[in-house]
């Protein structure tokens, strides 16, 4: 693992994956909220607010997987202290952070016509609602410190801890009696879905995590040249000082 | 359609937020492999795979 999280490995690699990624991304969302905003069929219930769907779920999926990936690298950080773990990191925060929030607009989007108000304090949105906050509280932090590689541990810590509301968001449908609906696609059972709206809702899923996917990495690519640059740059200021 | 406003505004936030993400990132990766070319050659062969370091002063 650690030849692969080499910087110029890392460059080699990432640079041959994001176009496909880019492309796929595209192709897939395109599909997806095409078929989902014109094809796909209204809900008896909801009629054509479902359609939000197609935008709102992939949108809370990446909200969760994206902190579950800034954990991820935390753990890496922590333990391997590896650099690139953190510069991933401190790239991760702002994407997840502007999923969750796409999330949490969507929902309200959502509640406004069929539960008549754009915020409830359901335990579904108010934890998701944390997450937001813990993205928030993570890009501050790593930023906060004049030396860098304490703001990566500080944020590191800080990404472990807000771990424990991730299970809290998947359960707090099950666990208290919320206005947002249970999970209708688990990975274990059969999805409460028709399979009409399943298909579009996969797509632009698959579609928006290869986005994520993409931005990351082209962030973080971005991050290692800039640490390049800084580091060149100093090492010439430093040659060019007297004595 | 009175849902008209809501599917579209979430439509529209869909496209935008993802698109401004990948946009900046996008334009700064290219603003980072031009500025590491203009002040490292070996930039060149970096950002082509060959092989770098993360930080000159490590």
């Amino acid at each position: 693992m650690h030849r692969f999280a080499n910087p110029g490995q890392f460059l080699r690699l990432s640079g041959a994956l994001v176009p496909w990624l880019s492309a796929g991304a595209l192709v897939l969302i395109a599909i997806g909220l095409i078929w989902g905003l014109f094809f796909s069929p209204a809900d008896w219930q909801q009629g054509n607010a479902v359609r939000i769907m197609y935008i709102h779920v992939p949108a809370a999926w990446l909200a969760s997987a994206g902190y579950a990936g800034l954990a991820i690298c935390s753990v890496l950080s922590l333990i391997w202290r590896h650099p690139l773990a953190d510069l991933a990191a401190v790239e991760i925060g702002p994407v997840g952070a502007g999923f969750t929030a796409l999330c949490l607009a969507t929902g309200s989007l959502w509640g406004k016509p069929m539960w008549g108000a754009w915020w409830v304090w359901d335990a579904r949105l108010t934890s998701v609602l944390v997450l937001f906050f813990l993205y928030l509280g993570h890009i501050a932090l790593v930023r906060a410190f004049d030396d860098p590689v304490r703001g990566y541990r500080a944020g590191a810590i800080l990404a472990l801890v807000g771990v424990v509301d991730l299970p809290i968001i998947k359960f707090s449908v099950d666990w208290w009696n919320t206005l947002h609906q249970p999970d209708t696609i688990t990975l274990t059972g059969a999805p409460h879905m028709y399979i009409a709206m399943l298909w579009p809702l996969l797509f632009s899923t698959l579609g928006y995590t290869l986005a994520f996917a993409a931005i990351v990495l082209t962030r973080t690519r971005a991050a290692v040249m800039e640490r390049r640059i800084r580091g060149l740059l100093m090492a010439r200021a430093s040659a060019q000082e007297p004595g | 359609m009175d849902l008209l406003p809501y599917i579209a505004a979430s439509y529209a936030l869909g496209i935008l937020i993802p698109g401004v993400f990948a946009v900046t990132a996008f334009l700064r990766v290219g603003a980072a492999r031009r500025r590491l070319a203009a002040i490292d050659p070996r930039a060149n062969r970096a950002s082509a795979g060959t092989r770098t370091r993360l930080g000159g002063s490590q």
